[in-house]
């Protein structure tokens, strides 16, 4: 039995240790917000807060996390009031967004470290996390738009 | 109305709770209607479909769309389009709310549900624009006629005395008015849709446009950034298994035997062995891993030889459908003053689509359920029903919203494989390929050899033009360029990969080889890149874009900002009815094998804009995905092996990998709209390509052109 708290509710869990995080949110408490992408830590979709932290959810095992408390995509709102990333996001607007739980918890835990980062440390924060749908630059603006209104592009028609 | 007086554009209406059914104009399952959507109206469109040989309704005419005004006041669109993140559902709703005269936030999608919405082939070749755009605002504006008309007849006035603002309709002579509501729950419909001639509707024009052609963001974006949105992946049913399957070590692998002994010691993990297929379900999919390859080590495999990426362009040469015969070479090419040829090579690439694929399938009896991620759910419907020999209205496929297709989502395996194991298992199973059967089993953007000859005049102009494409397509193969002899030729090999559609599939590859060598025709004309293209091209669409990137790039004004391994490129071209025009900016240090984009501008026209940020978007994202395929994506293979199946090994475009881009986007008021995904990726490889002949004086030739081929030997 593992015990982790998700979202700040309490769970018991019972599950061979050597399942990963991910499958666990997914298959055994069906929080599927958090994407599968690659399995092997290089796309970010599964990114979650393990105590605060982002961690690639399909890089962690179940045993690891017992006794911590974990923060999925669910869970990064507080009640009907999204976070300000989000509230972000959805001003930006994304293409498929599947990518996006895992950007929005990675981009959430930057502002929290460094409340103005600049593009710089923006992109360098981000580099783990993968859109196919190439709107990385979309991403960017909404995290800019999330630390303070201005400096956003506005699309240009001729 | 009978069968005789149908139409290309035809209205059918019907009213649900009515138990004798008008004529015509029924659809088999209307149960499947009136659970999903109440009592309301439902019209159904029929016409000349957007693509594919779609099943003809009952009138002879296939269905395009159908629009149901609910008692609530909620418009409902079926259409058979999905949205995998291009938006067509943000598009599709602008087109109903702009005819039908209500707010977006009234009108409802319904999209890619075979029991419920009109098969229109499918969701490629950038036809939701010029084709699905216009059925929906027909049927939306014929509609809205119909309810007017309804409303005249009920306060008996002169037809067509009404106006509709917001879903109302107002009589403003009595001052009468009533919503589309109230309609739906009155009104005798099959007298109204006599009274409504559909030719005589005619669509909202551009300079009237309310909601067309204005921001309207991805409806459900709340959703998705809560985690809300459940992707094909995240279908959750009750008593679900999680199925894996056991695949083969190499391509054409034939199983001889295997022991499912191993797997009885597992008792939650149920193994499915038929003939080739062997997987298992489990109640979660580590389980169900355990299992598989558990009785997978008792294997036995006969493999087969297969030719390994390092011999590829060869082994395509060798098998292209004309063999080793020389290319036919006309009179004016051999007979002008100056000739030219080159050879180009282009990569097998995968659309790595953030969501692999994955289904969920659920049997009740002898029908079936299936939720998964395809651009064309019909093709997956009918795959199943083969695969279980069931009739088509034994199938119902469901594509919610996906994580990216890309061209990549055609099929559908995942949807065949997960069925099978909910079959054999009598319990709904969830099948999720992992990125490394994504990147093995689903299929490649088909590689290429492109051969090219040319030849100038006296004077430097193009006197003759000869394409050859072995393998990877006849899309955009023909020049746009004034050339008094031109040749294409498309010719067939024998791919040695599993290869199918992708994002401007061919006309990538063709613009790459095409671009690149008129810049070579260029230098050996002595031309300046833009002026030679200048020269060759008439005034029209495609030079208005050259110019407009161009002059937002500061093309003419570039060598102010040259400098040391600095170089600058251009691109043109059209594709699927749509015109693009790319700069590039690169920095080379060929020591250190680099080529790093420092700009690409892009100017893009696909006639009326509907949503100017959507098509930021797509062009934006065909940008980035396009310097993928440009400089790093290739994938390798060896022994019936993909050899760099995993995200770390093959390189798709990260954050730190975007330049700074810059997109202009031409409206053109006066035309058709056309799609926009597509055909914008397919100037970026050669304005690079350009830019890093200008920045060395070495000219990359195949795709992905990768900087290490740089370092001197």
């Amino acid at each position: 039995m593992i015990e982790l708290t998700v979202n700040g509710t309490s769970h018991t869990v019972s599950s061979d240790p050597r399942r990963t995080l991910l499958d666990v949110l997914r298959e055994d408490l069906k929080l599927t917000g958090t994407k599968y992408g690659c399995g092997e830590g290089a796309c970010g979709a599964c990114t979650v807060l393990l105590d605060g932290q982002p961690v690639v959810s399909c890089l962690v095992l179940i045993g690891e996390v017992q006794g911590r408390a974990v923060t999925t995509i669910e869970g990064l709102a507080a009640e009907d009031v999204l976070h300000p990333v989000q509230e972000a996001l959805v001003a930006e607007g994304m293409q498929c967004g599947y990518c996006v739980p895992g950007m929005a918890l990675l981009a959430a835990a930057l502002l929290r470290q460094t409340p103005e980062p600049t593009d710089e440390e923006i992109v360098r924060w981000m580099g783990g996390s993968l859109c196919r749908c190439g709107g990385y630059r979309a991403v960017l603006r909404a995290i800019r738009r999330a630390v303070g209104p201005g400096a956003n592009d506005e699309v240009q028609v001729k | 109305m009978t069968g005789d007086e149908l139409t290309d554009r035809t209205v059918v209406a019907e009213r649900h709770d009515r138990v004798a059914a008008p004529g015509h104009g029924l659809d088999s399952d209307r149960r499947a209607f009136l659970e999903q959507l109440g009592a309301g109206v439902l019209i159904t469109f029929a016409g000349v479909a957007a693509t594919g040989p779609e099943r003809q309704h009952g009138t002879g005419r296939p269905i395009v769309a159908r629009l149901h005004i609910g008692e609530d006041g909620m418009v409902t669109v079926m259409t058979g389009k999905v949205e995998v993140g291009q938006g067509s559902r943000a598009q599709l709703t602008q087109a109903a709310a702009e005819e039908l005269g209500v707010a977006p936030s009234l009108v409802r999608m319904v999209m890619a549900d075979t029991a419920l919405t009109p098969d229109d082939g499918g969701t490629f070749g950038s036809q939701t624009t010029p084709r699905t755009v216009p059925a929906v605002r027909q049927a939306a504006a014929t509609a809205r006629r119909l309810l007017g008309a309804m409303a005249c007849a009920l306060w008996d006035v002169e037809t067509d005395s009404v106006t509709v603002t917001d879903g109302v309709i107002v009589h403003a002579a009595s001052d009468r008015s009533v919503t589309f509501a109230a309609m739906a729950q009155t009104g005798d419909l099959a007298q109204a849709v006599r009274r409504v001639t559909p030719e005589d509707v005619e669509a909202a024009r551009v300079d009237q446009w309310k909601v067309m052609g204005e921001t309207l963001p991805r409806p459900g974006m709340r959703d998705i950034v809560t985690g809300a949105h459940r992707y094909p992946s995240d279908i959750v049913r009750p008593g679900m298994l999680y199925g894996k399957v056991l695949r083969p070590p190499s391509y054409g692998a034939r199983l001889l035997a295997i022991d499912l002994a191993p797997a009885a010691g597992m008792p939650e993990a149920i193994v499915v062995h038929d003939g080739d297929f062997v997987g298992c379900a489990a109640p979660n999919s580590w389980l169900a891993e355990q299992a598989v390859e558990a009785v997978g080590r008792t294997a036995r495999w006969e493999e087969q030889a297969h030719p390994s990426s390092d011999e590829l362009f060869g082994y395509l040469k060798d098998n292209a459908s004309q063999g080793d015969v020389p290319r036919h070479v006309s009179d004016a090419l051999a007979q002008a003053d100056r000739q030219l040829e080159a050879c180009y090579e282009i990569s097998y690439i995968q659309h790595v689509p953030m969501e692999p694929r994955a289904a969920v399938a659920e049997w009740d009896g002898d029908r079936l359920t299936v939720w998964t991620g395809s651009q064309v759910p019909t093709r997956v419907q009918g795959e199943l029903q083969e695969a279980f020999h069931l009739a088509e209205d034994q199938v119902r496929v469901i594509i919610p919203d996906t994580g990216g297709g890309f061209g990549g989502k055609h099929s559908g395996e995942a949807a065949v494989e997960a069925a099978r194991l909910a079959r054999a298992t009598g319990c709904p199973v969830h099948l999720l390929w992992t990125r490394h059967e994504e990147f093995t089993w689903a299929y490649f953007r088909p590689a290429g050899v492109i051969e090219l000859r040319g030849a100038l005049d006296g004077n430097g102009h193009l006197a003759a033009y000869h394409c050859f494409n072995i393998n990877s397509g006849g899309s955009g193969i023909q020049t746009p360029y004034e050339v008094p002899h031109h040749e294409a030729t498309e010719l067939e090999s024998e791919p040695p990969l599993r290869q199918g559609s992708y994002r401007a599939l061919a006309a990538t590859a063709n613009h790459f080889a095409r671009e690149s060598f008129m810049d070579e025709l260029a230098t050996a004309a002595g031309a300046e890149p833009l002026a030679f293209r200048r020269q060759h091209l008439p005034a029209g669409r495609l030079r208005d874009v050259l110019e407009a990137a161009a002059e937002r790039f500061g093309w003419a004004e570039r060598d102010t900002r040259r400098g040391d391994g600095i170089g600058f490129g251009l691109s043109c071209g059209t594709e699927k009815g749509s015109f693009v025009a790319a700069c590039a900016e690169v920095f080379v240090d060929r020591q250190a094998g680099v080529i790093e984009v420092r700009q690409l501008t892009e100017a893009f026209e696909c006639g009326a804009i509907i949503n100017p940020p959507n098509l930021q978007a797509q062009v934006e994202g065909a940008i980035i995905q396009g310097l993928g395929g440009a400089l790093s994506e290739a994938v390798t293979f060896e022994n019936g092996r993909i050899t760099n199946a995993t995200l770390a090994r093959y390189r798709v475009p990260r954050f730190p990998d975007v330049p700074p881009v810059e997109v202009v986007l031409v409206n053109r008021p006066d035309l058709e709209s056309v799609g926009g995904g597509e055909t914008p990726i397919v100037a970026v490889a050669p304005a690079i390509g350009n830019a890093v002949f200008d920045a060395c004086g070495v000219r990359l030739r195949r795709m992905p052109m990768l900087g290490h081929v740089l370092r001197p030997t």
